[in-house]
């Protein structure tokens, strides 16, 4: 993507706040606008900040006091709604859950997320995450369904559950296939997000989809295009960790899983 | 355009070991270090090939491969083939499911568990390993 | 062939290539090593059936690793069905070349055509 800085006047609000030594940060924002422009360029915006204030909230304010025109997607404000994820100082992070004082920087870059296609400024296109989401089949496959009277309720202990309710905690925010590094050059990798979540529905034992989702997987640009860089876990806000998902169910396809 | 468009990070996304810990600089010199191997190995036919020629020939392609500089790169060869190994046993191992933690309920502040301390100690063994190996052959090489 | 498949014989090839790579070194190691690469040491090793063997398994081994490992990487620098086709046919072309070449030289001087 190329990039340019315009020099710019920089925009500063006038803050009426009781303490005049209030710290403030520089906030670098991209901005861009396919397909008008594809050129990225940045606009800096200085803003007060307290110890508590979030990168989203940060944006906010850019937009109520400084800037309206800048695209942004939000909506919970507490890391369960995954809409905020964005590159926040060169690493994928959800704005909502990242503090500006834990960024250690009096200038903070925002930039969309890599690896999805940008809609605007901020907000980028998640088709290709919700439509490999879809084709992993995540949902309980089985043809004795609780609901027809004839047959039982599945039963299933905590230890059960513990072997998937880790990876049920994704909320789709997409920051493991943004900073995952096959997903920087294969535009047919399933990517961490989808691989994950095969594996939360195979590791169910109510599930018996195991045949089906091996299948899909185990293609030129599925599970062996993973080479446990363990960057998606990194980067997870939920404790996910789809590095540790996709190697439990590549053990399946080697033969050491159950 | 569509590509600018569709944002990927590209080559030089991928190739970046910084920002997301040891393991990604791990991944990083698996790759750099397979390419180089397989770069070696086709030098290494090519030049075995040369006794098919004749003593004159061999000894030529000594003169060439014999130097300090052509030991080096042999050093080089060593590291890259040392800490391949090592890593890749890593990687082998992880990619069947093991060592890689055990799912449960995950935690604030939510560290991997697949990034736990015994995938770091590997990779730090696997560099040790490599760089100990250089230094030895680097005697073998240079003391002769 | 299954990607599966093909990861098995990466995985399989790299260990049998790591121990045979090892005994391939330490034979080098069993004198000085400048005596070792002696034209009539190097083709004493090339005469000794049991070492030529060895030497052409190792051959087998690393070209397959190697090249598959050269076809993941390119396989993720770039998509297509044309540029797929061509990546894998090019890698087992590559492969084979590799391997008779490198078994010409095997042959030939376990043989003593030289």
């Amino acid at each position: 993507m190329a990039t340019v800085t315009v020099p710019k006047e920089e925009k500063t609000a006038v803050v009426t706040s009781p303490e005049s030594t209030q710290k403030t940060v520089t906030l670098r924002i991209a901005r861009i606008n396919p397909p008008e422009s594809t050129e990225t360029k940045f606009e800096e915006f200085k803003v007060p900040v307290q110890k508590w204030t979030t990168v989203l909230e940060s944006i906010l304010y850019v937009k109520q006091n400084l800037d309206h025109s800048i695209a942004v997607r939000y909506s919970c404000r507490q890391a369960s709604c995954g809409s905020c994820g964005m590159k926040i100082n060169g690493k994928p992070r959800l704005a909502c859950y990242t503090k500006i004082s834990e960024l250690e920087s009096n200038v903070i870059t925002i930039e969309p997320m890599n690896n999805f296609p940008i809609i605007r400024d901020l907000a980028v296109n998640f088709e290709q995450l919700f439509s490999t989401h879809k084709k992993m089949k995540p949902f309980i496959i089985n043809e004795e369904s609780e609901v027809n009277s004839d047959t039982k309720e599945f039963i299933q202990t905590p230890q059960d559950l513990e072997k998937f309710l880790q990876f049920s905690y994704c909320i789709k925010c997409g920051l493991c296939n943004s900073a995952c590094p096959t997903m920087a050059t294969d535009t047919s990798f399933i990517g961490p997000q989808g691989l994950a979540q095969a594996y939360r529905y195979t590791a169910d034992n109510r599930d018996k989809g195991k045949k089906d989702r091996l299948k899909i997987v185990d293609q030129s640009h599925g599970i062996w295009r993973c080479h446990f860089a363990g960057s998606c876990s990194n980067v997870c806000p939920k404790g996910v960790d789809p590095a540790m998902a996709i190697q439990l169910l590549r053990g399946y396809l080697l033969g050491f899983g159950k | 355009m569509a590509e600018r468009l569709s944002n990927r990070e590209g080559i030089k996304g991928m190739a970046n070991p910084t920002r997301y810990g040891i393991l990604r600089v791990a991944y990083w010199l698996q790759r750099l270090s397979g390419l180089g191997l397989l770069a070696y190995l086709i030098g290494h036919i090519y030049e075995t090939s040369t006794i098919l020629n004749g003593k004159a020939a061999w000894d030529n392609m000594l003169s060439l491969t014999e130097t300090p500089g052509g030991h080096i790169v042999l050093v080089i060869v060593i590291g890259m083939c040392v800490f391949h190994t090592g890593n890749g046993i890593r990687v082998m191992i992880s990619e069947g499911g093991k060592g890689v933690g055990k799912p449960g309920q995950p935690e604030y502040p939510y560290r991997a568990s697949s990034l736990n301390s015994k995938q770091r100690l590997c990779i730090w063994v696997s560099i040790a390993l490599a760089a100990l190996a250089m230094m030895y052959g680097a005697g073998v090489l240079f003391g002769n | 062939m299954r990607e599966s498949i093909i990861m098995k014989i990466h995985y399989g090839t790299a260990l049998g290539a790591v121990a045979l790579v090892a005994v391939h070194i330490l034979m080098r190691m069993s004198q000085k090593f400048s005596d070792s690469l002696a034209y009539q040491n190097v083709l004493a090793n090339y005469h000794f059936l049991p070492y030529a063997l060895m030497l052409e398994v190792i051959l087998v081994l690393l070209s397959v690793h190697g090249f598959n490992g050269l076809r993941v990487i390119l396989l993720e620098l770039k998509q297509g069905a044309t540029y797929e086709r061509a990546i894998n046919y090019g890698s087992i072309a590559a492969m084979a070349i590799l391997i008779a070449y490198g078994s010409r030289t095997i042959l030939m001087a376990g043989m003593g055509i030289s």
